[in-house]
């Protein structure tokens, strides 16, 4: 399946205007719905009122695969992530442009319950952000919703969740602890583990180590490697080691500066294996970036 | 492996469009939602019945007085009584609050934030201050009514408007102290350094630089104290504003004030002969009371407009 | 200059020091006259009637006790709903409108509610809903009194809802949670110190208040014992106004001197509720 995806957008590639500098769309053109792919965005643009955040982003996500969003500040990648599992509805101005399809399902069709689909597709956030509550609260805060009411089934879910977050052994004799009791790294895989508790088919992760020291991003970044065999990730990273270390996808976004108004408005570059993003990009703004010429 | 519900997994188109376009029957969500609109509603509706019951009856008095609603004086006759003694009292009340409150609080709030060190007695002032401003405002009352009334009989002549006007500006002093302690605060440090650099002194940084900034936030706070201290009735009925017949538009003799008089007023029987009535005269009273208050609280919401745009640089 | 800004400062220390230095010289005084047992009347129909020096503590103590009561059984409702809706529910067009009304409703005087308690509440509202025995009586002065300190309560929760991280409202979102298990299970609990804080601080405002308890209680200054909310009754407030009100004469005598006995019950009774309140408003600060 994953090489599907690669053979479709190297066809893309190959059918391009060979001209490196041509418009964004080329370089990832819509290939209509693609049956393989977790999440497909069709033409997406997403506006704040009238200012167009991004512009115009075409890529599919494969299943069980980590795909990186990486970028300069101000390029829509972290808006991007959040129409996958529509955060964006609480910003009110936030208008929504073209399609995100998961499994081929619009997520912006009007029948479609935003509230099922972020039980589906979870999220861990740029800074840990624990409740006030428990350790052991904050993880059967979603099963709980859920409507899991027995103690046996919730401690069961609990213990796996804090397992698959690789918690577990710091925290199985205080789990009746704050949450906020514990060092920043922990308080991320408690975020971590509060989301796979739920059992969510995909984690979306902005910026989840940008808050967290070289050791504790490593913990998370082996921890991604062993999740990922379960969940599809995509993670937005500010960090383009990071990127390269964990993902096997990347998306490189950009700013194009509106002539008009001077304001930005993120756009996709390229969209490929990671490999291939770092050694030899088709796009010369991503050659800059990755060899840090640019932004 | 599925924690939740099985159906979870599923990744068939179909599949995953029967999961995720699921109708939300969320009950408990909608009658909390219905329960908050009521609140709302309510609270709104208690406003709305207010003002319609108070406008009411005010505006035939309005319609069959006119003029001589505001400069007739008070008595026993409500087709002839006027707030006249009203506003006077409450217009000293004002100078009083500005005279005596204003300065002192700013002066008070200007040591506090930029001279005081940080000691246990000026920690203890900043409690104290908090302190002053959660007392019930009758409480005041009795302190004017032993401080100025009693001990500064020679200064006040006793029961006088120039009791009241104090024991008012002693009620606002903490209001005062807090918004321009606020004001003073969001000065940003900055400026301060930049005028010590150029060698002015404290004092002249003060008087130079902070306080022109911290100026809007300060009349803010000014004009709220204010509009509290005209609304206020309970330490009037402690130092004694009479209630009665008394034509009193002195400095130095029996005073009325303007919530005094709805308060006299409203449990006041109408003679039977007359045309309006007290209810009518009262009412009338407070719609002048809360016009002036009202009036009062927009100047200082422009106030605070300014200064928020003046803080954030527009 | 800095002397005088620091006496300026001392000023409000003085001001405390007169305050606590007159309510207790005069509630000594008062203690003087009437003796501590002489605060419960002993009589068969017990009261507060301070002209035939019958002083019954438990009467305006009761009128108090009702009257705070129903102010917060008609304040908490509407100032919570109002503050929950402003902070999660509002769009900030609607919070636009309403709250500028809400602080209409604050700046309200008390005296024009002690009318609208006295000409509408008690004749229209009370009499019509509960039919009690006389037209002036404790719940309708309660509820009036309750309108003052809504937006109290309403403006000291949404702050405090206000303060919780959007970052929290996000994690719960982020789990699948729909909007209201997110307010109640995650905001709600967060906020808990500051909506304890406002409910405290409004029930100090409703012991304190004074011209509504005075205009719509029922009573001249004197009244039996009862703890029927229908009742007239009688507040700590209302007997301190009464007590001034009919002394024309030098401060002497029990009946004046009983204001300042009752002063400084008020004082202690709210400056203990605000500094408990002021404890909860200082944790909502540190966890944020």
């Amino acid at each position: 399946m994953n090489d599907h995806n690669a053979a479709t957008l190297a066809a893309v590639r190959s059918s391009s205007d060979p001209e490196r500098n041509a418009v964004t769309e080329v370089d990832v053109a819509p290939t209509g719905p693609d049956p393989h792919a977790v999440f497909q965005a069709v033409d997406l643009s997403v506006y704040y009122g009238s200012f167009c955040a991004v512009r115009g982003a075409n890529l599919a996500i494969a299943q069980h695969e980590i795909t990186a969003f990486i970028g300069p500040s101000g390029c829509g990648k972290t808006t991007m992530l959040r129409c996958f599992n529509r955060m964006n509805d609480f910003i009110e101005t936030v208008r929504v442009e073209g399609s995100v399809l998961y499994h081929g399902v619009d997520l912006y069709d009007p029948a479609v319950n935003s509230t099922e689909v972020r039980r589906r597709i979870g999220m861990v956030f740029q800074k840990p952000n624990p409740f006030p509550k428990s350790i052991y609260d904050n993880v059967a805060y979603g099963p709980r919703l859920g409507g899991v009411k027995k103690k046996a089934e919730l401690d069961e879910i609990v213990e796996r969740a804090l397992k698959g977050a690789a918690l577990w052994d710091e925290v199985k004799s205080r789990l009746k602890a704050s949450g906020l009791g514990l060092s920043g790294g922990q308080q991320q895989r408690l975020c971590i583990a509060r989301a796979i508790a739920v059992d969510p088919e995909v984690i979306l992760m902005d910026e989840p180590c940008s808050a967290l020291d070289p050791i504790a991003t490593a913990r998370i970044e082996d921890l991604m490697q062993e999740i990922k065999t379960k969940y599809t990730i995509v993670i937005v990273t500010h960090n383009m080691q990071q990127a390269a270390r964990v993902s096997d996808k990347t998306a490189f976004f950009t700013t194009e500066v509106n002539t008009e108004s001077d304001r930005r408005t993120g756009c996709l570059v390229e969209f490929g294996p990671t490999s291939t993003i770092f050694s030899k990009p088709n796009d010369e703004r991503t050659e800059q970036y990755v060899t840090g010429r640019f932004g | 492996m599925a924690l939740v519900s099985p159906s979870i997994k599923a990744t068939t188109q179909a599949q995953v469009r029967a999961s995720i376009t699921r109708r939300d029957r969320n009950i408990g969500g909608l009658v909390l939602y219905v329960l908050l609109l009521i609140a709302v509603a309510t609270t709104l509706l208690v406003l709305f019945t207010l003002l319609a019951r108070l406008f009411a009856p005010a505006l035939p008095v309005f319609r069959d007085r006119g003029l001589s609603f505001f400069t007739g004086t008070i008595g026993s006759n409500p087709d002839k009584v006027g707030i006249w003694p009203g506003l006077y009292g409450s217009f000293i009340i004002g100078i009083g609050v500005i005279v005596v409150s204003i300065p002192l609080g700013v002066a008070a709030a200007i040591y506090l934030e930029d001279y005081a060190q940080n000691r246990w007695y000026n920690r203890l002032i900043v409690i104290n201050i908090r302190n002053l401003a959660g007392i019930p405002a009758v409480i005041y009352g009795i302190l004017g009514l032993t401080i100025f009334v009693g001990w500064l009989e020679p200064l006040t002549t006793g029961k006088t408007v120039i009791a009241a006007a104090l024991t008012l500006a002693v009620l606002v002093l903490p209001i005062v102290i807090i918004t321009a302690t606020e004001a003073i605060r969001s000065v940003p440090q900055g400026l301060r350094d930049a005028g010590y650099g150029v060698g002015a002194s404290k004092w002249e940084v003060t008087r130079d630089h902070v306080l022109p900034y911290a100026a809007p936030g300060i009349l803010t706070g000014t004009v709220l104290s204010l509009a509290r201290a005209l609304g206020e009735a309970a330490p009037l009925i402690l130092i004694g504003a009479i209630t009665g017949l008394l034509p009193a538009t002195s400095l130095d003799g029996p005073f009325t004030a303007l919530p005094m008089t709805i308060y006299s007023w409203s449990s006041k029987a109408t003679p039977p002969k007359s045309v309006l009535g007290f209810d009518n005269v009262a009412a009338a009273a407070g719609v002048a009371l809360l016009l002036l208050v009202l009036v009062f609280n927009i100047i200082a919401v422009i106030f605070r407009n300014r200064f928020e745009k003046q803080r954030i640089g527009l | 200059m800095t002397l005088i800004f620091r006496i300026a400062a001392l000023t409000s220390v003085v001001i405390s020091a007169l305050i606590v230095f007159t309510l207790v010289r005069g509630a000594i005084e008062f203690l003087r006259l009437v003796p501590l047992s002489g605060l419960i009347d002993d009589a068969k129909t017990p009261g507060w009637f301070p002209r035939r020096n019958r002083f019954d503590l438990p009467t305006v103590v009761l009128g108090t006790l009702i009257m705070s009561s129903i102010a917060m059984v008609v304040a908490v409702p509407l100032g919570l709903g109002t503050a929950i809706f402003l902070a999660e529910y509002a769009s900030s067009r609607t919070r636009r409108i309403i709250k500028p009304i809400i602080e209409v409703l604050a700046g309200m005087p008390s005296v024009v509610v002690g009318y609208f308690a006295l000409k509408f509440i008690a004749p229209e509202l009370v009499a019509n809903l509960f039919q009690p025995d006389k037209i002036q009586n404790m719940t309708a002065a309660g509820i009036g009194i309750g309108i003052l300190i809504v937006p109290i309560m309403a403006s000291i929760s949404e702050d405090s809802l206000s303060a919780v991280p959007g970052a929290l409202r996000e994690a719960s979102y982020g789990v699948g949670a729909r909007k209201s298990a997110t307010v109640i299970r995650v905001v709600l609990p967060a906020a808990v110190s500051g909506i304890v804080a406002a409910f405290i601080i409004a029930v100090s405002r409703a012991i304190g208040e004074t011209m509504v308890a005075t205009m719509a209680g029922g009573l001249d200054g004197s009244g039996a014992r009862t703890s029927s909310p229908l009742d007239p009754g009688l507040s700590i407030t209302a007997a301190l106004t009464n007590a001034a009100g009919g002394s024309d004469q030098a401060l002497v005598g029990a009946p004046v001197k009983v204001l300042f006995f009752l002063g400084l019950l008020l004082f202690v009774v709210t400056m203990g509720l605000n500094l408990i309140a002021d404890k909860f408003v200082r944790r909502v600060r540190q966890k944020y």
